[in-house]
């Protein structure tokens, strides 16, 4: 988007949800969302296990359709617009799924050039390079003829933030990026996100129950409940931490300290 | 009052009714401990009885035994109105009774183990048919609007990925296809042969083996061969991609699956089946060949010519039909219960076994089908 455009975005909002309901057929997941995803937020999408976290990312990147709301990205109503408007809305989408979702069959530098080779007319060597730097920047350099069963899990979920990175997105979605990870790893891949949105200011969206990561990372949130089935708090999580007035959220954000 | 080496019961009166459980000896698992009935029994005779308080002193060693029986008199209690004390109870078993009542016991039933009236059975299995059937219309659409998008040259696959299915699909299956093909062959040659002695008739081997192999077994036996081998593998790869989040990881790259997965499948079955059948017939033509030769004294040139002469390009064409139907059922069976797949490891094992076990009975279907269809034709 050019500056000029950005402007013109009078509140900032690059995704917004108006009152969206998800269900599995007739069982409700989520009612009456309502937020915004500002542009360059580290957006947490959080809550206890079976809230409806994952489901909702899903709704985000487009695979499953709401049952009823609006879901604009840069102000164009996603599921009313055509299936190529849609597609060109998806390529702007990265996503690192929860494990990694490497395509087996393919080493790594094979997984990076997929996109790569369906949506650019880049030249063999120039997709190499793409490759290659892209590897580099999550620490993978060297490894592009790996295939993904022989590298560790951590490594796994590295290569697939290089394959999520391939076409520069503009939204990043991480589902629960920490999942498996061994403190350190961890703790490396907030750094990662952190240095990701600083350096390309790339919109991040993160769906995790992590609260080391929820509070060095995140700048925004929402909070959906499992038992009221929807959304019961938003902000900087660091404030909601302290400042909530649902005694719920305050408790999951202090690890059930009141 | 009733004891045993386990326990004792003493009422005292001293400002309620109570029942003092006094305890004793090793409480486990592998000892062959009291039940609660007798408390239960107790209780009901007794039924004044306010509380029960427990003396433990001389319990010497205990563990999850001496909970459940322990979590068994506080049911009793509950429902016969009485307090329980635990009070004069090991402090390690205190803790973990409290452990086992924090969180209330959920009520609500388990959906799965409802048991159904068989109307309701009926209904279900109705119900279910329909769903399944306009799932796989719905796929079929899917793989017409892909095959068409293919033509037109649209489609977004890999034509290496094609390459290398084709490889696995056709020429690693030649051992089985050779070996099945071999044995079918020499079978129908030694069940007819047999027949044919009595009449001296030997030299129809030739037309009762050629004509069966290239018009019906070679087809039927190689669709077999592939819905347990390939047809299997198929539904068994997509499950895991689907398992593995990688289909979705194709998604949202706005790759449809079906173009770059399924079709390549496709092809490589539609392509694959009838060349392996045309091999497979001429493996099991050669079987029978080697029978009317060596055990029913056939010259091997009178055998060839009568094989030439019972066979002509109408008979090739049949097997050949069939063979190509056989392959998309296959392929349509064996994409369409891996793309369908659950999210777990079971559900991998289910589209499987589900995949071949589709397959072969629509493949048996269609046989007997093109069979009729054949034969009123006069082809």
């Amino acid at each position: 988007m050019t500056a000029l455009a950005r402007t013109q975005v009078a509140d900032n909002a690059h995704i917004k949800l108006h009152d969206i309901t998800m269900a599995y057929g007739d069982v409700v997941i989520q009612r009456d969302l309502t937020f915004d995803i500002n542009h360059e937020d580290i957006f947490i999408i959080m809550g206890g296990s079976g809230c409806g976290k994952s489901t909702l990312l899903k709704l985000l990147i487009g695979l499953k359709k709401p049952s009823s709301g609006n879901i604009e990205i840069d102000d164009v109503n996603f599921w009313q617009s055509s299936l190529e408007q849609q597609g060109k809305t998806k390529q702007g989408f990265g996503v690192l799924f929860q494990s990694g979702a490497l395509w087996s069959s393919l080493t790594l530098a094979e997984n990076v050039a997929l996109p790569l080779e369906e949506y650019t007319k880049l030249s063999r060597k120039q997709i190499e390079e793409v490759i290659d730097y892209k590897l580099s920047l999550v620490g993978l350099a060297g490894y592009q003829n790996f295939y993904p069963s022989e590298i560790s899990g951590g490594m796994q979920k590295r290569a697939g933030l290089a394959r999520a990175m391939a076409l520069d997105p503009e939204i990043l979605f991480f589902d629960e990026p920490s999942a498996g990870l061994d403190p350190l790893s961890s703790r490396r891949l907030d750094d990662l996100i952190l240095e990701l949105r600083e350096s390309l200011k790339t919109t991040i969206v993160v769906v995790t129950h992590e609260l080391e990561s929820i509070f060095s990372i995140g700048n925004n949130s929402v909070f959906l409940d499992a038992e009221t089935r929807t959304m019961i708090a938003t902000g900087n999580p660091n404030k909601l931490r302290t400042d909530c007035p649902v005694a719920k959220v305050r408790e999951f954000l202090n690890r059930g300290k009141k | 009052m009733s004891s045993n080496e386990y326990y004792s019961l003493a009422v005292s009166h001293d400002e309620v009714d109570a029942l003092t459980l006094t305890l004793v000896g090793d409480w486990r698992l592998q000892s062959d401990l009291p039940a609660a009935i007798v408390i239960q029994r107790y209780l009901e005779e007794h039924s004044n009885t306010q509380e029960i308080v427990f003396n433990s002193i001389d319990i010497t060693q205990w563990d999850t035994g001496l909970c459940t029986f322990l979590l068994n008199i506080i049911e009793l209690g509950n429902s016969h109105n009485t307090q329980i004390n635990l009070s004069g109870l090991p402090e390690g078993v205190r803790r973990l009774i409290g452990l086992a009542s924090a969180v209330p016991q959920f009520k609500q039933t388990h959906n799965s183990k409802k048991q159904q009236g068989y109307i309701e059975q009926l209904g279900q299995f109705v119900i279910d048919g329909t769903k399944g059937a306009s799932e796989a219309l719905h796929f079929i659409g899917e793989i017409s609007i892909a095959m068409t998008r293919l033509l037109r040259g649209k489609a977004q696959y890999k034509p290496n990925d094609l390459l290398l299915i084709i490889q696995d699909v056709g020429p690693r299956a030649l051992p089985i296809v050779t070996l099945i093909s071999f044995l079918v062959g020499l079978i129908l040659a030694y069940m007819g042969a047999v027949q044919l002695q009595q009449f001296g008739a030997q030299i129809f081997i030739a037309d009762l083996v050629s004509i069966g192999m290239v018009r019906e077994m070679g087809a039927l036996m190689t669709g077999i061969i592939m819905a347990g081998r390939t047809g299997a593998a198929f539904a068994a790869q997509l499950g895991t991609m689907q398992v593995n989040e990688e289909i979705d990881a194709l998604k949202t790259f706005g790759v449809a699956p079906i173009e770059y997965l399924v079709l390549p499948r496709m092809l490589a079955l539609i392509l694959m089946v009838p060349l392996l059948t045309l091999y497979g017939s001429i493996v099991g033509m050669f079987a029978g060949m080697l029978i009317a030769v060596f055990a029913f004294d056939v010259g091997s040139f009178e055998y060839y010519t009568q094989t030439l002469r019972a066979l002509d390009m109408q008979q090739v064409f049949v097997g050949m039909t069939k063979a190509t139907v056989y392959g998309v059922i296959i392929a349509f069976a064996g994409c369409w219960r891996g793309m369908q797949c659950g999210r777990s490891a079971s559900a991998v094992g289910e589209a499987t076994t589900s995949a071949v076990v589709t397959s072969i009975v629509l493949i048996v279907v269609a046989a007997s089908m093109l069979t009729i269809i054949f034969q009123v034709l006069g082809i």
